[in-house]
């Protein structure tokens, strides 16, 4: 369950979002802002692997639309949504849709996305619509996560080793951030790991810099409170 | 300060001489950290979502995405209009078309307040519209009001589900009439323990209702269900502000609505395997749909 938030009002008299649905719509369109999040160059191609429920009714809830419309950073009010395709060519922002709705071993509603980026960096996401227009990042290039975008958030890829997180989490310290929940995910011993820190305050970009020029880290990211 | 009860909540508003719609602000502010000026405000541009959601449909040029449905609201306000004599009376058949036409915006990529989810978005708008036009209400009395749905909808989700793949449609539209219930109680002088007499009544009138959406699609009966919704929330709280109490108190009627919802087979939670969604002419429709 992903219950650590505590429920306000604006959950139940919200969200305020474009229809149908708030897991097929809104909670795509923010599985891809976060995705988005997760590059930091400017965008070339997108292409999305559509399971489940996804699959079979993407069309009749404006899926597609709502995860190009994430793809360009739009907010779930936003009533561009439903020409994002529009948008989406105006930006130079190439997509791909394609359909499986063969595996059955996912959560109903789950998309794959793969990123490319101008300089040819592929990124790939998975996230699943958890329903009331919440959204879960399962994993960033084959690692497991768990990310929610209730909070802000700090992503940073570095390798496996020790002291890393030392070493960021005296950064934080410096700038006086506190940290509500810190998680480390690795893809094997030894090799590439993500720490994922969440916290009560928005984190200042300056922090973003200073955490790079850490041996060991490749790069940092901030992923807006949703 | 914080509640996770109908029970408790009653017992704060006893303690504070204060209406549940303040509770739930307090609780806003105190318990999640908010500012009571940006809470308000907040909630403000929620309800002005809520009415243009709600007129927007009055034009009859809506076609939803699946094409299940649009158009419905023009047609139930348009014979009011004419002076044909309403079945309902003026507010219920007005609640209705608001009801039915915030469905309509909703299943065309419209701009909604899910409350306290998208398919069951027709039931608060319906309610408070048709009563601040009948009744001459200010926009800050509907405002006030929402928080008071917003604590019925927050008890639901804490001890419950208001999500149909959980609960079935009791889980959401059952929700939303809970709250709309509960809500207009208070606006129209309620104690507390009438509105929550008034939500566990609407709650308890819709125990066991599937969710069975034509195609997947949040349109029909989605759409219909949201005039019943709102039906049901007026019903109820008519009953509870005239002092006629439940057996069954609101906290046990959301959990019975809960294991209700857990005992429903699946193909009548939202999969569109079952209920009118498995029906012939729903499946023909569909295929058309599809195209």
């Amino acid at each position: 369950m992903y219950a650590a938030k505590e429920i306000s009002v604006f959950d139940i008299i919200g969200p305020n979002m474009i229809g149908p649905s708030s897991s097929h719509t809104a909670g795509a369109l923010r599985i891809a802002r976060l995705a988005r999040n997760m590059v930091k160059k400017s965008i070339e191609q997108v292409k999305f692997i559509l399971y489940g429920s996804f699959a079979r009714t993407y069309q009749g809830h404006g899926t597609d639309r709502a995860l190009i419309a994430g793809m360009l950073g739009f907010d779930t009010e936003d009533y561009r949504i439903k020409e994002s395709f529009v948008y989406a060519r105006a930006a130079g922002l190439h997509y791909i849709f394609e359909i499986d709705s063969k595996r059955q071993d996912v959560y109903p509603n789950t998309v794959d996305i793969l990123i490319t980026d101008v300089d040819g960096e592929e990124t790939t996401v998975t996230g699943i619509s958890i329903g009331g227009g919440r959204a879960v990042i399962k994993k960033i290039n084959g690692v497991d996560i768990d990310l929610t975008g209730d909070y802000y958030t700090l992503v940073i890829r570095h390798k496996d080793l020790p002291g890393v997180v030392a070493g960021v989490t005296n950064i934080l310290s410096i700038f006086n951030i506190n940290i509500a929940f810190m998680k480390l995910y690795r893809e094997n011993k030894g090799t590439i790991a993500y720490s994922i820190i969440e916290t009560d305050q928005p984190i200042n970009a300056d922090v973003i810099d200073k955490i790079e020029e850490l041996n060991s880290v490749f790069n940092a990211f901030l992923i807006d409170k949703l | 300060m914080n509640f996770t009860s109908g029970q408790v909540l009653i017992k704060i508003c006893d303690e504070k001489n204060i209406a549940i719609s303040e509770a739930m602000i307090l609780r806003e502010t105190e318990y999640l950290d908010s500012n009571r000026y940006e809470a308000w405000g907040k909630m403000e541009h929620s309800w002005s979502i809520m009415k243009d959601s709600a007129k927007r449909a009055l034009k009859g040029d809506i076609v939803s995405m699946g094409g299940l449905i649009g158009g419905e609201a023009a047609k139930i306000n348009r014979r009011r209009l004419a002076g044909y004599t309403t079945v309902c009376g003026t507010i219920m058949s007005k609640a209705i078309a608001y009801a039915m036409g915030v469905l309509e915006v909703n299943g065309s990529m419209g701009l909604i307040v899910a409350a306290p989810t998208a398919g069951s978005s027709g039931v608060l708008p319906g309610a408070f519209l048709a009563i601040q036009e009948e009744m001459g209400y200010p926009d800050e009395v509907i405002i006030r009001a929402l928080f008071n749905a917003g604590a019925v909808g927050y008890l639901i989700a804490y001890n419950a589900t208001v999500a149909g793949a959980e609960g079935g449609c009791q889980a959401e539209v059952g929700s939303a009439s809970a709250m709309a219930a509960s809500a207009v109680t208070e606006l129209m002088g309620g104690t507390p323990r009438q509105c929550l007499y008034a939500a566990s009544g609407a709650i308890a009138n819709l125990l066991g209702l599937i969710c069975d959406p034509i195609g997947g699609l949040v349109e029909a009966p989605c759409q219909q269900r949201n005039a019943m919704g709102v039906s049901n929330a007026l019903i109820s709280a008519e009953i509870a502000l005239s002092s006629i109490q439940n057996i069954v108190p609101f906290d046990e009627t959301v959990a019975v609505m809960y294991n209700v919802g857990r005992s429903m087979p699946h193909e009548l939670r939202e999969t569109a395997l079952g209920g009118l969604a498995s029906a012939p002419s729903a499946c023909s429709r569909c295929r058309n749909a599809d195209k």
